[in-house]
């Protein structure tokens, strides 16, 4: 599905806004028919880098190519991208028709061939029939839909997607995640689309970018990100995770809680200082004598499809999902495999930051 | 106690300085020495009364338009992005606002006056002087002078509190700023006009103070003709009559304003 061609590339962008950083030094590429989601905590630079993207930011260093061409300097009406804003934006004083024809009308279509694609759009977007009806009285997921349709009838080559979702209730937006996962195969566009919900990137992605503080922390498939975090950020940001400070001893070989552990990563030299992530789900309680380490259930939490525990052993406070419960207050073996021992070098104190 | 009744004394004061003069004045508009009568009404229909009235709508047309034409480029500009960090002529258009109309006309005066300070500053450069006070040039030139604030004012409202990513959306979708402007601002920015017309249009059409200064009294405004009857010619009957046809005359027009914006924005503009 997703083409080699790289369509658009950020080159060492960077953005100032009145002395703040908001984005350092990023560099991305993009390709044809990839669905790449920006991911990170508000205030991370991730819609800053989408409105660079749409023109609606002019970056303050860097290059931003599309299909090769440097396009820092053309103006969004001029860009073969669309945006679905984030509180929708439509136009208050257009019925739904009118709003989606919008883009279409601008480029003098004829009024069948408008009629038309507007029909098709709506049908793709579930919306058949509300033509008529004034956008103010749309319910916050029929807005959405008609923003995305607005968008797409003017088949852009990338779509910008600015936390589509955020207003929706759970269930309404676990149903969008589909449908645009399924509309972006569908039509084969590029979408790019923010959102601090990692839930939300893991569920709908080609690559996953994580952001944090303006710049780029890792790139990559939803499942090496959250199996391989590249550092204490991404993992904690990326599902839940026990981060512990460790000392790679030698190649695979750590020691962390005074105990040594067994794992599968080398090449990070001899005593380094390093973080340990291991995910809730990967920690195996056991019996008593048989584990790495014992310690003692503090609490239990009941959480659908597994329990969550709260585990003290070796001076540190085990997050761990089971299905099967151990009663706080008893004692338990935990044991982990090599291969769920995920090591990251310690980044500088800024980065490795909350 | 009940919330209305904090309404209380807003109510008594329409009543006594708004309900019950507005009774009198269709009282005394057909009372006649016998009973009812239209003869006050009729009277009014007299050529020399309809060319007052005439005069009185053209020349608030006029300065409607020339507020129009003035004020939503002033808006614009007030309202826009490069205006945001500097309010000195935010407060210069304030300013003739917060004094008194008549020493507004009286300044104007001085102004257009035969020796006054544009007619000596085109002597001092050695040119013709100008006839300006007594023409209705004058009198219009004070009507929007002391009438623009009324229409900057709610159409920088309107532009001011339009959402920036409305706009945005626009040039998203293809809109040049020629376009931006036709397709999205003018018509989201409608109720703003509307209101800027209605509160220039009704004090324009009622004005009479300002045709009497700068216009000499060479003309006379359908405002100045009812004053002389109440003051002057001591016809309350008549005077009533002309009230309540200036009455009709702005409860129409605001009833054709309403339709030009039916839904209080500014839909169908497309």
């Amino acid at each position: 599905m997703i083409e080699e061609t790289r369509l658009i590339e950020l080159i060492g962008i960077s953005k100032d806004f009145d002395g703040t950083k908001a984005l350092s030094d990023i560099n991305l590429y993009i390709r044809k028919r990839e669905f790449v989601t920006l991911l990170g905590p508000s205030g991370c630079g991730k819609t800053t880098m989408l409105r660079i993207i749409g023109g609606f930011e002019y970056p303050t260093e860097g290059t931003l190519l599309f299909e090769g061409k440097d396009i820092a300097s053309v103006p969004p009406y001029k860009r073969r991208v669309n945006t679905v804003f984030q509180k929708y934006a439509l136009f208050p004083h257009l019925n739904v028709y009118d709003n989606i024809a919008f883009g279409l009308k601008l480029k003098k279509m004829s009024r069948g061939e408008i009629e038309k694609r507007v029909g098709r759009m709506l049908n793709l977007v579930k919306m058949t029939g509300f033509e008529k009806r004034s956008v103010d009285s749309l319910s916050g997921g029929q807005q959405q839909r008609i923003a995305i349709a607005r968008a797409l009838v003017n088949e852009p080559e990338v779509l910008l997607l600015d936390e589509p979702l955020g207003a929706l209730d759970l269930k309404l937006r676990k149903e969008m995640q589909l449908e645009l996962k399924s509309m972006q195969q569908e039509l084969g566009i590029t979408f790019m689309f923010v959102t601090h919900d990692q839930e939300e990137a893991l569920t709908m992605s080609d690559t996953i970018v994580v952001m944090n503080e303006g710049r780029i922390q890792q790139v990559g498939d939803p499942k090496r990100i959250y199996d391989e975090p590249k550092n204490a950020f991404v993992a904690d940001f990326i599902g839940e995770s026990n981060i512990l400070r460790g000392l790679m001893l030698e190649d695979e070989l750590v020691s962390m809680c005074g105990e040594k552990f067994p794992c599968v990563d080398s090449g990070f030299g001899i005593n380094q200082p390093v973080d340990v992530v291991v995910r809730p789900e990967d920690i195996m309680v056991v019996g008593e004598d048989v584990g790495m380490l014992t310690g003692e259930v503090k609490s239990v939490l009941f959480k659908g499809v597994h329990y969550e525990m709260i585990i003290s052993a070796g001076g540190f406070n085990w997050k761990v999902h089971s299905t099967t419960m151990q009663p706080a207050g008893s004692t338990v073996g935990l044991s982990i495999v090599p291969f769920n021992m995920h090591i990251m070098r310690r980044q500088p104190p800024k980065e490795a930051a909350s | 106690m009940k919330r209305s009744a904090f309404a209380g004394p807003y109510v008594a004061w329409m009543a006594m300085f708004t309900v019950a003069p507005l009774l009198f004045v269709v009282y005394f508009a057909f009372k006649g020495d016998s009973g009812f009568t239209l003869a006050n009404i009729q009277k009014f229909l007299a050529p020399t009364y309809l060319n007052v009235l005439w005069r009185s709508l053209y020349l608030a047309v006029y300065c409607t338009a020339i507020c129009l034409l003035i004020g939503y480029p002033a808006a614009y500009f007030l309202a826009g992005k490069d205006f945001s960090k500097n309010q000195a002529l935010f407060v210069l258009i304030l300013i003739p606002m917060w004094m008194n109309f008549l020493l507004r006309t009286y300044a104007m005066m001085s102004l257009l006056e035969d020796s006054g300070i544009i007619n000596q500053l085109l002597k001092a450069m050695g040119l013709q002087p100008l006839a300006m006070i007594g023409t209705e040039g004058a009198v219009l030139t004070g009507m929007v002078y002391n009438f623009v604030p009324f229409m900057i004012l709610p159409i920088y409202t309107s532009l001011k509190k339009m959402d920036e990513r409305i706009i945005e959306a626009a040039e998203d979708l293809g809109a040049d700023p020629y376009n931006v402007f036709r397709r999205v601002v003018l018509p989201l920015s409608v109720p703003g006009v509307v209101s800027g017309i209605t509160m220039v249009f009704m004090p324009a059409v009622t004005t009479f103070a300002i045709s009497r200064l700068l216009g000499s009294g060479n003309f006379w405004l359908f405002g100045d003709i009812i004053e002389r009857q109440f003051l002057e010619a001591n016809d309350w009957g008549f005077g009533s009559a002309l009230s309540l046809v200036m009455m009709m005359l702005i409860i129409a027009s605001i009833g054709l304003l309403n339709r030009i914006d039916p839904k209080k924005e500014g839909s169908g503009a497309w």
